[in-house]
């Protein structure tokens, strides 16, 4: 692989640009691989690079129905912190955050990692105490977070109305190291150096069966036909039930859709990232100039990738009153991407009943911050057994009762 | 936007007046049950990409649960019957089967 630098773009530049070479290859399936990953969104990139930088395991295919990040990864937010209220929340989200402030660096690939500040809106005064709860929470597991009072937040954002009549400001939770990146090139960097490693990326490639034999998985079949493997791991959002019951078990999920939109470019006007939890809406705004908002899940399972339009509605009409200036804005697009949403809001890192199978789901309206330290994590849970990043985060803690309960902490989307 | 018939009143009703329930006909488990059984009860779901029953209340209007035959892949509705029942009617069953 050539390497990106200011001297490859004069050295291109000046034969036309047709020196480029590809980012990934596209190679055919082998017929047995030592690990096989089920989906190439960011989680399934980064599990399976780690996989080769950390641990040396390279024999890797990554199958992908669709395209490489044309999942979540390709439609979410990108808000990006690590201010989780529980310690093996904050361990891992914090392992992502602070990866994320290298990755570019680290992937030969400008992911454009922004740490512009998350500042995430108290409008209740349940939220208030909350969040500072959150805040004392963080200090203590080494998180830099800070509540801020309502003057401050106006001074970080002034184009917000803090006097609203029906959600006012009461102030907020300020992590200054959070922010935003690029979600495409976060799938694209990754899926460069795996295929730099040797790596195979198959997309239009569907897993439609697993095989298993005395309890051990063996192999998948696809659309492709069958490959064998010694590991399999299920790294698929939405379609982690769908997965599960090709191998025979139910997962403690609901697939719901979540929306987003933008709207039409304008003028530089907010440099933070805000959520407005109460009103399950949250705005930032792009190197565009768009404003990027996204909203709330449908109530339902639904695997439409679309959403009900009364939740646009809602988040729209609560986040008019917070910034008035919205109001005349035109929304350019909108879409939905499928969420697995598990009942403590954490997600599953975790072996299966299928020996030599794991998954990796359950990341639901929450998961692109997490996918460096994800992958991280899921990696060394694949190649030694076990992790100190994972090891709260298995199926087993529904049956035993050991939730990581995310959803008292923020319980909404993001 | 969904539009469901509630079997009570006999309305055909948009989603903002109805409240959604989750998978419907799930087994309940008591006190003493065990650990499996909690999960199961609790936490385990089909999650389906296609026919599913589930489980709504028309809490803007007459206020009773019901249930709704659904294809979470398609949103087409199969129909819907009244939740007082330990199963779906048949029409229901054959129309779900249909699809799959
Ligand atoms: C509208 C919206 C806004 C969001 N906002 C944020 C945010 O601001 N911050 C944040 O941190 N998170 C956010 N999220 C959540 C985040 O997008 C996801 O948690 C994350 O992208 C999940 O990544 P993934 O790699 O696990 O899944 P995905 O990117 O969905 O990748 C899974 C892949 O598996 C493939 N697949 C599925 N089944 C099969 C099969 N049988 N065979 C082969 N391939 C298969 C799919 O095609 C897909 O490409 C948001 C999500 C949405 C929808
Ligand atoms: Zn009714």
């Amino acid at each position: 692989m050539k390497r990106y630098s200011v001297f490859a773009i004069a050295r291109e530049a000046a034969r036309y640009h047709d020196g480029w070479e590809r980012a990934w290859r596209s190679p055919e399936p082998k017929r047995r691989y030592d690990v096989i990953i089920v989906g190439a969104g960011g989680h399934g990139l980064a599990t399976a690079y780690y996989l080769g930088k950390n641990h040396g395991i390279t024999n890797v295919a990554v199958m992908e129905k669709g395209w490489l990040g044309g999942g979540n990864t390709g439609r979410n937010t990108t808000i990006i912190r690590s201010n989780y209220l529980q310690d093996p929340s904050a361990a891992i989200y914090e392992k992502s955050r602070s990866l994320y402030e290298t990755l570019s660096q680290e992937l030969n690939y400008n992911v454009m990692f922004s740490p512009r500040g998350v500042l995430m809106l108290a409008q209740t005064h349940h939220e208030v105490r909350g969040y500072k709860r959150t805040a004392h929470a963080n200090g203590l597991q080494g998180v830099r977070t800070e509540w801020v009072d309502p003057a401050r937040v106006k001074e970080l954002c002034p184009i917000m109305n803090i006097h609203g009549p029906r959600y006012p400001v009461l102030g907020g939770l300020w992590q200054s190291r959070g922010g935003t990146a690029r979600h495409d090139a976060v799938a694209w960097g990754y899926a460069r150096a795996c295929s730099d490693m040797g790596m195979d990326i198959i997309q239009k490639c569907e897993v439609t069966g697993i095989d298993t034999d005395g309890g051990k998985v063996v192999a998948v079949e696809t659309t492709r036909g069958r490959i064998e493997c010694g590991q399999l791991a299920g790294i698929v959002a939405g379609h982690s039930s769908v997965l599960a019951e090709m191998a025979g078990f139910r997962l403690p999920l609901e697939s719901v859709p979540l929306q987003a939109l933008v709207s039409e470019p304008i003028k530089p006007c907010m440099d933070i990232v805000v959520m407005a939890n109460t009103v399950h809406g949250y705005m930032s705004q792009s190197d565009k100039g768009e404003m990027v908002i996204g909203g709330g899940t449908d109530g339902y399972v639904g695997y439409t990738q679309r959403g009900s339009f009364h939740h646009i509605e809602e988040t729209l009409r609560a986040l008019v009153e917070t910034f008035p200036m919205i109001s005349r804005l035109k929304m350019l697009r909108q879409w939905g991407g499928i969420v697995d949403v598990t009942g403590d809001r954490s997600p599953i890192l975790s072996k299966t009943p299928v020996e030599g199978m794991f998954l990796n789901c359950g990341w639901g309206t929450g998961g692109f911050k997490a996918i460096p330290g994800s992958g991280w994590a899921m990696a060394e849970l694949m190649a030694k057994g076990h992790s100190p990043l994972t090891a709260e985060f298995g199926l087993e803690r529904f049956r035993e009762g050991r939730f990581i309960d995310e959803s008292v902490a923020a319980g909404v989307a993001h | 936007m969904l539009l469901l018939t509630c079997p009570h009143c006999g309305l055909a009703v948009e989603e903002t007046e109805l409240s959604p329930g989750g998978e419907a006909h799930l087994k309940r488990f008591g006190p003493g049950s065990d650990e499996d059984a909690f999960e199961e009860y609790l936490f385990l779901r089909d999650n389906p990409k296609g026919p599913t029953l589930e489980r709504w209340r028309h809490s803007y209007g007459c206020g009773k649960w019901f249930i709704a035959a659904r294809d979470t892949a398609t949103n087409r509705v199969f129909g819907t019957y009244p939740a007082q029942t330990g199963g779906p009617p048949d029409w229901i069953v054959k129309a779900m089967e249909a699809v799959r």
